[in-house]
């Protein structure tokens, strides 16, 4: 039986990442947004499920194509958009821009340009996470997103076996999209055993291949329990597909690293329009209402926002 | 050795003790008043203990706070910036220099930027404690001294203490910064002796030492090369220079001001890098005193010289090694050179022994 608010809260999770970054399509052309943009449309659901199961104090610590699990983790919005725009008020006084959302409040974490370099990060946060659990009784997690591509990094190896070591409350979370910048998955690996390979470490592991949100969110619940309890890291690894170029606001389905048929099965499988079909349509419209009401709210509070001035450059370069 | 530099401003509770016991102490103190506080990298719960500098300190502090990791420098590093950006203050140990190049990318696209790219919302309270290897045949890859890469990011803090007492309060100030600072130490430096107290100290990042006052000549000199310049100084007084021995101690942000005021004195100014010299640290002090001093002192050129290691790799054995560094008479020799326009006889001068050069027998 449907659970309504279930499909309701991921519909508008999934919702609110797609229209964000069509936004950014739209404007991307006038240059209000200078920065490279790392667009998740059609890969939402990943994002979606997983940050639902997580607690509000809980981290997530995520890539350069970070807006899905910025939003999905409930990062201010405003800020993200102002960001983008590289004003002072952007979650990063303009400073990060695209690459590099990070919204500590409310438990993200920040981002890396470069491929795999924030999964030791997550991972040490979550070694200071199980020491302050020590003290407060109390087990907060970290949920590190990577791609693909980032398994093939030596650092996720050495991560997921320090984790393995320590017991740290970790989730390894592979958004596997099967693209490493236009690299398809053949050319990068022998076999396609990352399960395999990474249960070896001593953790335990889980698969998503269906694409399908509920599943998605069950199968990382369960992990999440797991890794909650104390009793040591997990990985999954979730099939996912990514509309847009690797960077950039278009669509490259006239380039040839792209299988067409692989795009169009994906499409048609679109999360969103299936949680949109099994939702009574007062509901859609209510909830299309509200994210339109949060797009335009991001839009204004970019715009009105200020440029950082001068003094800005050398601030914050060191703490004290 | 050293002895007689005792630091002025400790005068109590003064022993004679080692440089890697001074690391430990710190370390130890440092950690007692701050449970944040915790040690980890390969061979700091070893029963040789990183030349004894963190020997037993898993015993007295529980292998919670002080561990040894997997090979796994880059991860590793990541570990620990994500560990001080959640509210912890790691100290990473790396038995040689030359293995920090694997934890490059943590280093210089996390841990210099974090704070600056996430405008405060974070901070990289780490410490990189890190060693330079030399004699016995410690070969190429482990002889590197590669402080002016660190010096080249914004966002690093990067330390080199030439003797016990400042290696102390510099730990313990690196420790306390809330900064990512690297903090360097030479393997011929661990059992030199001077006395340092055995109270808390820490000392001020960003100001040098000026260990022996002088109007002829100034000598900037880095790590062992402090002690190298020091008996310069001994050898070039048999002849009459007086020479201004300047440790940076901060590599950076580094006290310049110290430096062109000993300089503006001295009128001489010679910089013993203990490094290569191409787009080193040595060419950035040149550089610093042309941009603070661009009228020359009393209207003549500035006169500056440098020395430092050969541009080779690091040769494996003796015969060759004793080239690759400069030591006491070729700095000596370069000083002379400078003040007089003469060459130096040093055969009529009485030297003190390199001990912890010449009775070092490794094997690590």
């Amino acid at each position: 039986m449907q659970n309504i608010d279930l499909t309701k809260r991921l519909y508008r999770s999934m919702l609110l990442i797609r229209e964000i970054e069509e936004y950014i399509v739209k404007v991307y052309f006038t240059d209000v947004i200078k920065s490279p943009v790392h667009l998740s449309i059609g890969q939402e659901a990943v994002a979606s499920a997983v940050c639902d199961v997580m607690n509000h104090d809980d981290l997530v610590s995520n890539t350069y194509r970070c807006h899905a699990t910025y939003i999905a983790k409930g990062g201010n919005l405003n800020e993200m958009m102002a960001e983008l725009y590289g004003k002072k008020d952007g979650c990063a006084g303009g400073k990060a821009g695209s690459m590099h959302l990070i919204d500590i409040k409310n438990g993200v974490l920040g981002a890396s340009a470069v491929v795999g370099t924030t999964i030791p990060v997550a991972t040490g946060y979550a070694f200071a996470l199980k020491q302050e659990a020590k003290k407060t009784g109390k087990q907060r997690v970290v949920v590190a997103f990577f791609g693909d591509g980032a398994t093939e990094e030596g650092c996720f190896s050495e991560s997921i076996n320090f984790a393995a070591l320590h017991n740290l409350p970790i989730l390894y979370v592979c958004e596997n999209n099967g693209l490493a910048i236009h690299n398809p998955i053949q050319n990068r690996w022998p076999t396609d055993r990352i399960v395999e390979r990474v249960g070896t470490y001593g953790i335990i592991t889980d698969q998503v291949k269906s694409g399908d949100v509920f599943e998605m969110r069950d199968r990382t619940q369960k992990l999440m329990n797991f890794v909650r309890s104390g009793k040591g890291p997990a990985f999954i690894e979730i099939d996912t597909y990514r509309y847009k170029q690797h960077v950039g606001p278009a669509d490259d389905l006239n380039e040839i690293y792209r299988d067409l048929t692989e795009y169009n099965k994906w499409y048609q499988n679109d999360q969103v329009d299936r949680l949109e079909k099994m939702l009574p349509e007062e509901d859609v419209v209510a909830i299309k209402n509200e994210v339109q009401a949060l797009v335009n709210e991001a839009q204004q509070f970019a715009e009105k926002s200020e440029f950082p001035k001068f003094n800005d450059l050398y601030s914050n370069v060191y703490a004290s | 050795m050293l002895a007689e530099n005792v630091i002025e401003e400790e005068k109590t509770n003064l022993r004679e003790i080692t440089y890697a016991e001074a690391i430990r102490e710190a370390t130890l103190q440092e950690m007692k008043r701050d449970e944040r506080v915790f040690l980890f990298g390969l061979d700091v719960d070893d029963h040789l203990g990183i030349q004894g500098s963190t020997i037993g300190l898993n015993k007295e502090l529980g292998s919670d706070r002080v561990f040894g990791t997997p090979l796994s420098e880059d991860a590793m590093t990541g570990v620990a910036i994500g560990a001080a950006m959640a509210g912890l203050r790691p100290i990473h140990v790396h038995i040689r220099m030359d293995f920090v190049l694997l934890a490059m990318n943590q280093l210089v696209n996390i841990a210099a930027k974090a704070h600056y790219m996430y405008e405060g919302q974070v901070r990289v309270p780490l410490v990189i404690r890190t060693m330079i290897g030399r004699s016995w045949g410690q070969g190429a890859q482990h002889s590197q001294a590669l402080h002016s890469l660190f010096m080249h990011i914004p966002g690093l803090k990067v330390i080199a203490p030439s003797n016990p007492h400042d290696a102390k309060g510099m730990l313990i100030a690196a420790i306390r910064d809330e900064n990512p600072v690297i903090f360097i130490e030479h393997r011929l430096l661990y059992n030199t002796k001077n006395y340092v107290s055995s109270d808390y100290y820490s000392l001020e990042i960003g100001k040098a030492r000026t260990f022996t006052e002088g109007k002829d000549v100034t000598i900037l000199a880095v790590s062992h090369m402090v002690i190298e310049a020091l008996r310069t100084q001994k050898l070039l007084e048999q002849v009459g220079i007086s020479a201004e021995i300047i440790d940076p101690v901060t590599l950076y942000p580094m006290d310049y001001e110290t430096v062109s005021e000993s300089f503006k004195k001295t009128k001489r100014l010679l910089i013993v890098d203990n490094a290569w010299l191409t787009c080193g640290l040595s060419s950035e002090v040149m550089a610093k005193m042309i941009e603070m001093l661009p009228e020359g002192i009393d209207g003549k050129p500035l006169n500056m010289k440098r020395m430092g290691f050969a541009h080779t790799p690091c040769p494996t054995t003796r015969e060759l090694e004793d080239y690759f560094y400069p030591n006491a008479v070729t700095i000596a020799e370069q000083a002379y050179q400078m003040v007089t326009g003469n060459k130096l006889d040093v055969s009529k001068l009485s030297l003190e022994d390199a001990k912890e050069i010449s009775t070092f027998k490794g094997p690590f």
